[in-house]
């Protein structure tokens, strides 16, 4: 009997049953509240302040390119293929790479890069999370070897929280092989519970919001 | 009845560094976890939803494995099953060899832990290296972890500066920042470099075939991007039915263990990278683990035990575990739930000391997000124990003196009288001290030697005798 089925025989013959169907599966818990847009940005901004985030609000596309630009100076900065990148200037911004479509090319770029700028697909205004989907547009590295991380998150995909999130988003594997929730820089406190940011993530993180 | 080890008990007790650290990062925790709920309502209906998806998932254990696993496949990964440590690990040397691959990055898993991975492939000659901060640190030191989230609890700054230094080669280094930092660029070389990453799980998605994963630091998405393969290995329990239900699970886990809203980071991953992704893994392997948790599925009130997210805050509540830390326990699980399912994978006869080092003061129980009876199932295996002992014919003794005790509680006038005696006997405080040899023996001895009694005076039937009559 290979281990598969010798483990699904014991599971089941320790249940004392057969290949039962479930009973009802109790009713999934969500609870959206009714957050208006202005209420969200500033409790994700408070959110992201508390975790030791920084946060801007961009009036214009111009405006978040500017906050950009005298962040990063003279870079390199590794930027994702987003099209809100692109549509803020921020690509085209001296010093920034982009359009990465070669593994090794990218590894290598945010290896050595000090800035990552990436969109986000949502943000959870409760925790002040980003939520990241990989696509070609997206990659996971981006936002993970630099030791700066800079999101741009279009103001209309700011979600009450992780509730509406996985509403709108019940399934995220249909979508991408990787959702990650990023809450914050990275962080540890593995020594004497001294809390240590950047350990092996971004220590430091930019919420743009446009 | 093989005991606890008191030799390395008193050591852990005499040791006022060790003592302290233990008590002030249980506490902190406990703080944390106590301030992140305070502005959590609705805490205790995640609580018992929580506590429903897990047993609804649980008794429905073999339908939601197969949907697991169906739905991983529809995603491209593959479902490996394991029925012990040696088929788990094999499963990753052979794949090792397979691939030509020698070094392997690890994020911190307790399943891991379990199965001993690291020792065994090491003895094939591969190279596995912990990511975790907390987890290197015992790698390098050749430990266990002291704590399920807080691995290295136990050491200070000056332990790591030593230990970086002599296995490291770096300059000695006493700052914790600056250690952090030699740390990171140790193991970013070792991420780019390795050719496996392996992983465990904090839930497996039976409806999206997912693997969940929350961490802090980050090494758990190096771990799993970086290198072209994946392997997850998670015990079958780690099962709920619907992505949906991470909004509970979440919520409860971050909170509980660390007093974080949510982990910096949660990895949701369903198969390997999709063909225009630009990175993430080529391949990935979940490894599906039983290793003892359908012997434990069968005993229909303690297989509760298996809802367990591993959030530690039984540990950070636990005056045992704060007394004695993590080491002192026999295997990997530490503390109250370790006190529980250690013997359930072994087997009672395994640890049979194990359920009976608690006081039975029922703080982990309170503090369990997803509502184990923790103290329940310590007495129940505290029966079993001694079950098992009878069958043996052990206890002989133990039980003869409750048989004698018990029938003289059935008869009230020889209990007076027997009450009588000893106070002739035995009069004025500390009379336990004064008692020839007869008391201060065997185990009676070593929880007098703990332990004041009061002095032995009039008896309550006695008092209340007088009482009546003075009232007349």
């Amino acid at each position: 009997m290979t281990a598969r089925d010798e483990i699904l025989k014991s599971a089941r013959e320790a249940l004392g049953g057969g290949d039962v169907q479930p009973e009802a599966t109790p009713a999934a818990r969500i609870r959206i509240p009714e957050v208006a847009l202005e209420a969200r940005i500033a409790s994700l901004f408070r959110a992201v302040c508390a975790l030791a985030g920084k946060t801007f609000l961009a009036g214009s596309p111009a405006d978040a390119q500017a906050y950009v630009a005298a962040l990063i100076g003279s870079g390199p900065a590794v930027a994702s293929n987003a099209a809100v990148l692109r549509e803020c200037g921020i690509a085209d911004l001296a010093g920034v790479q982009t359009g990465f479509t070669d593994l090794q090319e990218l590894r290598q770029a945010c290896a050595s890069a000090p800035f990552g700028i990436t969109s986000a697909d949502y943000a959870l205004a409760d925790t002040g999370t980003l939520v990241m989907l990989s696509s070609p547009q997206e990659a996971r590295m981006i936002s993970l070897l630099p030791p700066v991380h800079i999101a741009v998150v279009p103001r209309s995909r700011i979600l009450s929280g992780l509730d509406e999130l996985l509403s709108l988003v019940p399934r995220p594997g249909e979508i991408s092989s990787s959702m990650v929730l990023i809450t914050g820089p990275s962080r540890t406190a593995d020594i004497e519970q001294i809390l240590v940011r950047g350990v092996h993530g971004p220590g430091e993180i930019h919420v743009l919001v446009s | 009845m093989t005991g606890p080890p008191e030799q390395k008990i008193h050591e852990t007790l005499e040791n006022p560094r060790l003592q302290a650290a233990i008590y002030s990062s249980t506490a902190r925790l406990a703080d944390h976890r106590r301030t992140a709920l305070a502005t959590l309502p609705e805490y205790e209906e995640l609580r018992t939803q929580a506590h429903l998806i897990k047993r609804h998932t649980i008794e429905n254990l073999g339908f939601y494995l197969e949907q697991f696993e169906s739905n991983a496949k529809a995603h491209g990964a593959q479902v490996v099953w394991a029925r012990d440590a040696a088929e788990a690990s094999d499963f990753v040397w052979e794949l090792a060899k397979r691939k030509n691959a020698r070094l392997l990055v690890k994020s911190k898993s307790m399943t891991s832990e379990e199965i001993d991975l690291n020792e065994r492939l090491a003895h094939h000659d591969l190279e596995p290296v912990e990511t975790d901060l907390g987890e290197y640190i015992i790698q390098l030191a050749g430990e266990r972890p002291y704590h399920i989230v807080a691995p290295a609890l136990h050491k200070t700054r000056y332990d790591v500066a030593d230990l970086f230094s002599a296995k490291l080669g770096v300059p000695r280094e006493i700052e914790i920042e600056k250690q952090t930092a030699i740390a990171r660029s140790v193991l970013r070389e070792k991420f780019l470099a390795a050719d496996i990453g392996i992983s465990g799980a904090n839930f497996l998605i039976a409806d999206s075939g997912a693997v969940t994963i929350v961490e802090n630091e980050g090494n758990i998405r190096l771990t799993t991007t970086a290198p072209k393969i994946h392997v997850a290995i998670a015990g079958i329990e780690k099962l709920i039915p619907r992505a949906q239900d991470l909004a509970v699970f979440l919520k409860l886990l971050g909170r509980s263990g660390t007093g974080q809203a949510l982990t910096v980071y949660t990895s949701f991953l369903t198969g390997p990278r999709r063909a225009a992704e630009i990175d993430g893994p080529d391949e990935l392997y979940i490894v599906l683990l039983d290793n003892g948790r359908t012997r434990l599925l069968a005993d229909r009130e303690k297989r509760e035990s298996l809802y367990c997210i591993r959030c530690g805050a039984c540990l950070n509540h636990c005056p045992v575990y704060r007394k004695i830390g993590g080491h002192n326990y026999p295997w990997v699980y530490s503390g109250p739930i370790g006190a529980i399912i250690t013997p359930q994978y072994m087997g009672v006869e395994h640890e049979p000391w194990l359920p009976f080092a608690s006081s039975l003061c029922g703080a982990c129980a309170e503090v369990c997000p997803v509502k184990i009876d923790i103290p329940k199932h310590l007495l129940t295996l505290r029966t079993q124990v001694h079950a098992a002992e009878a069958e043996r014919g052990q206890g002989r003794m133990e039980r003869l003196g409750f048989r004698a005790w018990a029938w003289v509680m059935r008869h009230p006038r020889i209990y007076e009288m027997a009450g009588l005696m000893a106070s002739a006997v035995l009069p004025g405080e500390h009379w336990f001290s004064k008692a020839p040899g007869l008391l201060n023996h065997g185990p009676l001895g070593a929880w007098l030697s703990q332990r004041d009694l009061p002095p032995v005076g009039k008896s309550f039937r006695q008092l209340w005798r007088e009482r009546r009559k003075a009232a007349e």
